[in-house]
């Protein structure tokens, strides 16, 4: 039995034979992964071992102050949030070998190839095609809304193998080769100016029998798997008090006395209320999970997150006044990564709209609180048994 | 999209708290079982509102289950002087399924507020009251208007030669009190409701189940049990102001179940309404809510059982979430459940009148902004 006393230890004789400060980043990332210590609820050989979930925090905690170099989740987070976690459950032996480790350290990054010009919140509704050509697929379409495209080496990918069947049948989950000579990635620039996200378009590309994930037919199953825990790790992130977007209008609010009018105090006040009760929410989500006692809070925490980022974000832009007009900067650029920090109120004011977009829209998300934890009756479906092919677009 | 999250920011931030435990303890939810079965025999809402129009508002049977039944009046009492030597994480299980039930008995008013500004006061009279408190046979009331936030302005009632002037309106279950805690600015007094001088006169109340009333003293005999009203008035406000978000969570947990209930049963052009987004959307925000004001409530609650630096912040942050979305919770119900909610006879009116009520009890949601504004350094223009 796995305990955090032995995994202290675990992580003590590891960090022994690999001090950080004498070993080379990738080489200290590799051989953690090796010795179970990347993330410890994976069976042994594939990052783990197999322990408790709430126990790679004794682990973390143990390297982390022993000044260990993290895995750079940032840059990552698909790969490690989303693709990882799907390859685990539905994998066959042979993906789980060769994908998580480079996975896990940061060789290879990962892109998600779900979202369609014509399906968003209608995910299921996607039209790419895949078609069986002996033991290779030839996948055409389009895909949008791809953050980290340029950069990946792999995408896991949704597409149609069966158009005669209802839409949520005929989908099976593959992954994706980004470096296949059909793979074209053009940058897509957002409100921020930004190109963070991308278009994809899939012309003939050869995506052998063996990248399929799951079974034929299965995709629409496997990727509940992904999108579950997609907004899990939107929603899940432990702050401080006043860490967050309320962090800089705080700040701001407290350093620069001429900005203050009594309308904003109060408007400033409400959303610290807000922000710190979201903060206990997360907390008290955190700590059932600990329990082994999981709620349904994690459903809203993205919601709740969603709305407050977005209107701290709009009161920030406010408060600076004159300097509220000013943007930093409109150049196109292609950030490896998103991040709030270090980046001005207007970008964030800008970037915080999406998300209520990103990873389920709000819409989206109220109805599944409200059918699955609610339990109050679903939308009529008037496409739920008509063939794919038929239905119209 | 498919980007990234939300991510920190780190600034410079006021002091961080300690980590609370939010969660309830299996006790804790042993606790609410029972008192949850008591109230479903005890206080139905038929009950509650026959009650409400009767001479009687108190519902004086309850009270002597819950307390000579349950010892719960004396839980934030020590043993050592008469009561179970529990916390605010226990009593406020208790305020939860009371407010639940719209419950019309004096727990918070005497178990908490009187209770807690005995306990501020170190003297043989306030330990003698506590065990009387605590016992359930005597209900004390703070005597200060329901509005008084923790460090608002205080009644003027004045105290010479042991015998007490001055008339204070809006004391919540002065109707049910036995004994007076009359704050003066020559300390803190107690009064028996019988005492020569002392008249009770009801008020009509918004909120039929925690009745109001004016209590005036003209020359009444008067002990002192201690010495400076300030800081055991300021006390028993703090904890009656965090332990109310648990009333308020109690009062909005119901009024979502029932409205979920409702509109999965009631149909309207042919289906059952709660299936049309624009009532499950509205559903789904109230969800978020409760499990936000859950948060709020229990942080309140943890951090007066531990005595914590951040309890005054815990319950100014737990009164400015709860109040606004209790009184948005049932005024949701309400409309959600249309004509039918409307009517007497349906209770979501008793809910609707103590939530509005609950969101002017112990401050306003601007007093306790006020608080914080003050305490986690954020201040006024």
């Amino acid at each position: 039995m796995t305990d955090g006393a032995e995994l202290r230890r675990r992580a003590q004789e590891f960090l022994a034979a690999y001090p950080p400060d004498g070993t080379e980043r990738a080489e200290f990332l590799k051989a953690r992964f090796d010795a179970g210590l990347a993330w410890v609820h994976y069976p042994e050989g594939l990052g783990g071992l197999g322990a408790p979930r709430s126990l790679q925090a004794v682990v973390d905690a143990e390297l982390e102050a022993a000044g260990a170099p993290d895995n750079d989740p940032r840059r990552i987070g698909i790969g490690l949030g989303m693709a990882a976690p799907t390859i685990l459950r539905f994998g066959t032996e042979e993906q789980k070998r060769s994908f998580l480790r480079p996975l896990w350290v940061g060789d290879e990054v990962w892109c998600q190839l779900f979202s369609e010009p014509g399906a968003g919140s209608d995910l299921a509704a996607l039209g790419t095609r895949a078609v069986r050509d002996g033991d290779t697929w030839v996948v055409n379409g389009q895909k949008v809304w791809t953050s980290g495209a340029h950069a990946a080496r792999w995408a896991i990918l949704i597409a149609r193998t069966d158009p005669e069947v209802p839409k949520h049948r005929g989908i099976t989950y593959f992954v994706c080769d980004m470096t296949d000579p059909g793979v074209e990635v053009r940058p897509l620039r957002q409100i921020t100016g930004e190109a963070e996200f991308n278009e994809v378009f899939l012309t003939d590309v050869t995506i052998p029998d063996a990248h399929r994930l799951g079974e034929i037919g299965d995709g629409w199953k496997v990727a509940q798997t992904t999108l579950m825990n997609e907004r899990v790790s939107i929603g899940g992130a432990r702050i401080p008090r006043e860490g967050g977007m309320i962090g800089p209008v705080v700040e701001a609010w407290r350093e620069r006395p001429e900005l203050r009018t009594h309308d904003l105090h109060q408007r400033l006040l409400k959303l610290w209320v807000e922000a710190e009760v979201a903060r206990l929410t997360g907390e008290r989500l955190r700590q059932q999970l600990v329990a082994g006692q999981p709620g349904p809070e994690g459903s809203g925490m993205k919601l709740g997150f969603a709305r407050l980022n977005q209107e701290i974000s709009g009161l920030e832009v406010e408060l600076l006044g004159e300097e509220g007009l000013l943007y930093e900067d409109w150049t196109m650029r292609r950030p490896e990564k998103v991040d709030f920090v270090g980046r001005d109120a207007g970008y964030r004011y800008l970037r915080a709209k999406g998300n209520s977009i990103e990873g389920g829209t709000s819409e989206v998300l109220l109805n599944i609180v409200a059918e699955r934890v609610l339990g109050l009756p679903s939308e009529p479906r008037t496409d739920k048994d008509v063939a794919w092919k038929d239905l119209a677009r | 999209m498919e980007g990234s999250g939300p991510l920190s920011t780190q600034t410079t931030q006021s002091p961080q708290p300690a980590q609370r435990d939010l969660l309830y303890s299996e006790e804790e939810e042993a606790l609410r079982s029972v008192v949850r079965g008591l109230l479903a025999d005890h206080c139905d809402a038929t009950a509650v509102l026959t009650r409400t129009e009767s001479a009687e508002p108190h519902d004086r049977e309850l009270w002597k289950a819950l307390t000579d039944g349950m010892g719960l009046a004396g839980l934030l009492v020590p043993e050592e002087l008469g009561g179970q030597g529990a916390t605010h994480r226990e009593a406020a299980v208790v305020i939860e399924e009371l407010g639940r039930a719209v419950a019309p008995v004096p727990y918070l008013t005497s178990a908490v507020i009187a209770t807690e500004a005995l306990l501020a006061c170190d003297s043989d009279a306030a330990r003698e009251l506590l065990g009387m408190l605590a016992a359930g046979r005597t209900v004390g009331v703070l005597t200060v208007p329901l509005a008084t936030a923790p460090g608002g302005a205080l009644p003027d009632v004045r105290a010479q030669d042991g015998a007490l002037r001055g008339s204070v309106p809006g004391v919540a279950d002065a109707v049910a009190a036995d004994v007076f805690l009359v704050p003066t600015s020559a300390g803190l007094f107690a009064v028996d409701a019988t005492e020569d001088g002392v008249t009770v006169a009801p008020q009509t109340s918004l909120d039929l189940t925690r009745p109001l009333a004016t209590v005036t003293f003209e020359g009444a005999r008067a002990r002192a049990v201690g010495p400076e009203s300030g800081p055991a008035v300021r006390r028993g406000l703090r904890a009656g102001a965090g332990l109310l978000a648990s009333e308020q969570l109690g009062l909005a947990d119901w009024c979502l179940t029932e409205t979920v209930r409702y509109t999965k049963e009631r149909t309207q052009f042919n289906r059952p309404v709660g299936s049309f987004q624009a009532l499950k959307h509205r559903l789904a925000q109230l969800w978020l809510e409760v499990v936000n004001l859950r948060a709020a409530a229990r942080n309140a609650a943890d951090t007066l059982a531990a005595g914590s630096a951040d309890a005054d912040v815990a319950a100014a942050l737990a009164q400015a979430y709860a109040s606004p979305a209790t009184v948005h919770i049932a005024e949701e119900a309400l409309q959600l459940h249309a004509g039918i909610g409307m009517t007497w006879e349906h209770p979501v009116h008793l809910y609707l009148k103590r939530a509005k009520s609950d969101s002017i009890a112990l401050g306003s949601v601007g007093r306790h902004r006020e608080e914080l504004a003050a305490r986690v350094n954020l201040p006024a223009p």
